[in-house]
C-alpha cells in the first residue's frame, strides 16, 4: 500500500514536468514581445535591450525551458506578472485560499445534498419520485454556470435583497457562489450514487438482510449505504478538480478575487506568465486531489487493494473497469 | 375464424411487428429501445427543431441580427420584439435565432475532430497495448492534469478571438476525455475471438481496427460524442460569455448574454432569453445521450 502511494505521488513529477513543457510551448507560440507589455511605451531601444537580456528572450529556446523550469523547483518563481510587476506565486498564493473556500465549501454542500437524493431515487427506482430526481439532477447539470450565476443574483440580490450580488468578504457574500457551484457537482454524484445503490440493492447480502428481517431503514443506511461511498468520493473528486478549472467562472460573475479570477483577467489583458502561472498551480493542485480519490478508494473498498497491487498489466484493466464504473 | 380478431389479438400481432419483419440488427433493436423512450424522443424532437431553426433562420427570425433601431432601445419583451431588444435595439430573439448557427454546428464540428484525433489515438493505444499505449496514456495524463476550461482558456488566449481558433481550442480540450473512453470501449471488445482470428489470416492492423473493433464499440462511442456535444456547447458559451472565443456583434448566445449582463438590473431579459437557449439546448442533448445510453449500452440490457 504505502509502495503504491509513495508510486503515486513520485508520479506527479513527470505529469507536472509535461504541463510546464506544454504552458512553455503555448508561451513560446504566443505572438507579441513581453517587453512591449512591461516597459512603458515611452523606453529607448537599450532600455528594452537590457530587459531582453535581464529576462532571458535572448537564449535559445531551450536554455530559456531549463532556466523556466530551474527557476519553478528551486524558487517557486513562476515569472513576474506584466501588469503588477509582482512575482505571480505571491500573488496566486494570495488568492488560493479564496478559490479553494469556494470550492471545498460547494463540494460539502452538494455532497450533503446529493447521497441522499442518490439513495432515494435508488430505493423508489422506476417511480416518480426517482424520475423527479433524476430529472431534476440531469437540468441542473445542463444549465450554464454563469448564467445561473446571474439569475440567482437577479433573484435573491437584486429583487429581495437577501445576499450582496459581489463578493464582499462577508459570510454572505459566499453563499451564492458557493449554491452555483453546487450545482454541476450534485448532478454527478446523485447519478453516480443511484447507478451503485441499485447495484449493491440486488446483492444477496440485502436479501439476506431483508429475509432475516431487519427494518428496511437499516437495511439500506447500513448494508446499502456504505458501499455507496465509491461513487461520492468520485464526485467529490472529479467535482473539485472540475471545480478549480471553472473557478474563474463563478469568480468572474461575483468577483471574487480568487486564482480563476486571476487567469481570466490575465487572458483578456495578454498577462501570459500569470496565464501559465494559473495553469500550473491548478495542474498541479488537480493532479494531488486525483491521487488522494484514488487513495480514498482503497479505504472505501479494501477490495480494490488487491488490484493495485497486482502486476502493471492487471492494474491497467481494473483501472479502467473503475473508471467505467464511475463514469 | 372471427374470433382470431379480438382486440387481445390485434395488440399481439403489433407487438411482434419487429419479429415479423424478420432479421433484427443490434442497430434497429437499440432505436427500438431508444423509439420506447420517451424522454429520448423529446430530447431528439428539440435537437431536431432547433436544427431546423438554425438552417431556417434567415425565414424565422423577424429582424437581421445585427439590425439596430434606435428608436426602441432596451425594449422589455412584446408582440413586435419576443425577447425585447438589447441596449442598441437589436431584437433578441432575431439574435437568439441565429445564435443557433453557432452553438450547433461548432458543438458537433468539436465533437467530430476530438473524436478523430482522440478516438484514433484510443484506438491505436488499446489495440497495441504495451509501449504505445504507455507513451500515449501518459501524454494524455498531462493534459489531463491541466482542467479543461484553463486549457482552453489559454489556448484561445494564445490564437486569439475567432471562429477557428474557438474551434481548435474546444477541440483540443476534449481530446482526453474522448481518447479514455475509446480506449476504454475497445479494451472490452479487442480480446474476442474474431480479433485473433483476423491476425490469423493476415489482416492488417488497420484493418482490424476500423473494420472489427470500432464497429463493435461503435455504440459507447456515440454515447460519449452525444455527451461531449452538449459539453461543448456549454464551453462555447462559457468562453464567448468571459469575452474569448466569438464577441460581438456574433450573436453566439453565450456572447449575446455576455454584453446583456451590464443591463441585467434594467433588463433582465437580455440575460434570461439567450441563456435559456443554452439550457435547452443543453438539456435537449442530455436526454437525447442518456436514451442512447440505455438503448446502447451493453451492460444495461
Amino acid at each position: 500500500m504505502t509502495k503504491y502511494i509513495l508510486k503515486r505521488i513520485l508520479y506527479i513529477i513527470p505529469v507536472m514536468f509535461g504541463v510546464i513543457v506544454v504552458v512553455f510551448l503555448m508561451k513560446a507560440a504566443t505572438p507579441g514581445d513581453p517587453v512591449l507589455e512591461l516597459l512603458p511605451a515611452t523606453a529607448t531601444e537599450e532600455q528594452k535591450d537590457a530587459m531582453r537580456e535581464e529576462l532571458g528572450l535572448n537564449d535559445p529556446l531551450p536554455i530559456q525551458f531549463v532556466d523556466y523550469v530551474v527557476g519553478i523547483v528551486t524558487r517557486g518563481d513562476l515569472g513576474t506578472s506584466y501588469k503588477t510587476k509582482q512575482p505571480v506565486m505571491t500573488e496566486i498564493l494570495q488568492r488560493l485560499p479564496n478559490t479553494l473556500i469556494v470550492a471545498v465549501l460547494a463540494m460539502a454542500l452538494s455532497q450533503v445534498i446529493a447521497t441522499p437524493l442518490g439513495i432515494l431515487a435508488a430505493v423508489k427506482q422506476n417511480t416518480w419520485i426517482d424520475n423527479l430526481i433524476v430529472f431534476f439532477t440531469m437540468v441542473g447539470a445542463s444549465l450554464p454556470t454563469f448564467w445561473l450565476a446571474l439569475m440567482l443574483i437577479d433573484l435573491f440580490s437584486v429583487r429581495l435583497h437577501l445576499v450582496p450580488s459581489m463578493y464582499n468578504g462577508t459570510v454572505a457574500g459566499w453563499v451564492l457562489p458557493i449554491i452555483v457551484v453546487s450545482f454541476g457537482a450534485i448532478s454527478q454524484t446523485a447519478k453516480g450514487v443511484r447507478t451503485n445503490m441499485l447495484e449493491i440493492i440486488r446483492q444477496d447480502y440485502i436479501r439476506t438482510a431483508r429475509a432475516k428481517g431487519q427494518k428496511e431503514s437499516i437495511v439500506i443506511f447500513k448494508h446499502g449505504f456504505g458501499n455507496t461511498l465509491i461513487p461520492v468520493i468520485a464526485g467529490i473528486g472529479s467535482g473539485l478538480s472540475g471545480q478549480l478549472g471553472g473557478a474563474l467562472i463563478v469568480e468572474t460573475v461575483f468577483a471574487i478575487p480568487g486564482v480563476g479570477k486571476y487567469v481570466a483577467d490575465a487572458v483578456t489583458a495578454r498577462n501570459f506568465p500569470a496565464v501559465q502561472g494559473g495553469v500550473i498551480v491548478l495542474a498541479f493542485i488537480c493532479t494531488i486531489i486525483s491521487i488522494l480519490v484514488d487513495v480514498m478508494y482503497t479505504v472505501a473498498d479494501p477490495r480494490l487493494k488487491t488490484n493495485l497491487m497486482a502486476p502493471a498489466k492487471k492494474k491497467k484493466s481494473s483501472k479502467a473497469a473503475a473508471a467505467n464504473g464511475g463514469a | 375464424m372471427s374470433k382470431i380478431n379480438t382486440p387481445a389479438m390485434e395488440k399481439l400481432k403489433k407487438k411482434n411487428k419487429y419479429n415479423e419483419s424478420g432479421v433484427s440488427t443490434p442497430g434497429k433493436e437499440a432505436w427500438k429501445r431508444l423509439r420506447r423512450n420517451k424522454t429520448a424522443m423529446a430530447g431528439m424532437l428539440i435537437i431536431l427543431f432547433l436544427l431546423a431553426v438554425a438552417v431556417l433562420a434567415d425565414v424565422i427570425a423577424p429582424y437581421g441580427y445585427r439590425d439596430q433601431d434606435y428608436s426602441a432601445v432596451m425594449q422589455p419583451p412584446s408582440a413586435a420584439h419576443l425577447f425585447g431588444t438589447d441596449n442598441l435595439g437589436r431584437d433578441i430573439f432575431s439574435r437568439c435565432v441565429y445564435g443557433a448557427r453557432y452553438s450547433l454546428p461548432i458543438g458537433v464540428i468539436c465533437v467530430l475532430i476530438g473524436l478523430v484525433i482522440g478516438g484514433g489515438l484510443g484506438l491505436v493505444a488499446a489495440y497495441f497495448g504495451g509501449h504505445t499505449d504507455n507513451i500515449i496514456m501518459r501524454i494524455i495524463d498531462v493534459i489531463q492534469a491541466i482542467p479543461s476550461t484553463m486549457l482552453c482558456i489559454a489556448l484561445v488566449a494564445i490564437l486569439g478571438n475567432g471562429m477557428w481558433q474557438l474551434i481548435v481550442a474546444i477541440a483540443a480540450g476534449s481530446i482526453q476525455g474522448m481518447t479514455k473512453s475509446v480506449r476504454a470501449a475497445i479494451f472490452m471488445v479487442r480480446n474476442n475471438e474474431y480479433v485473433d482470428s483476423s491476425k490469423s489470416i493476415g489482416v492488417s492492423d488497420g484493418k482490424i481496427m476500423l473494420r472489427h473493433l470500432v464497429p463493435n464499440a461503435v455504440g459507447m462511442i456515440v454515447i460519449n460524442a452525444v455527451g461531449g456535444v452538449s459539453s461543448n456547447i456549454l464551453t462555447i458559451s462559457t468562453l464567448s460569455y468571459i469575452g474569448v472565443g466569438l464577441v460581438s456583434p456574433t450573436p453566439e448566445w453565450g456572447a449575446i448574454l455576455s454584453e446583456g449582463k451590464t443591463y441585467m438590473t434594467v433588463a433582465p431579459y437580455m440575460v434570461l432569453y439567450p441563456g435559456l437557449m443554452i439550457a435547452i439546448t443543453v438539456v435537449a442533448f442530455n436526454l437525447f445521450g442518456n436514451g442512447l445510453r440505455d438503448a446502447l449500452d451493453p451492460r444495461m440490457k
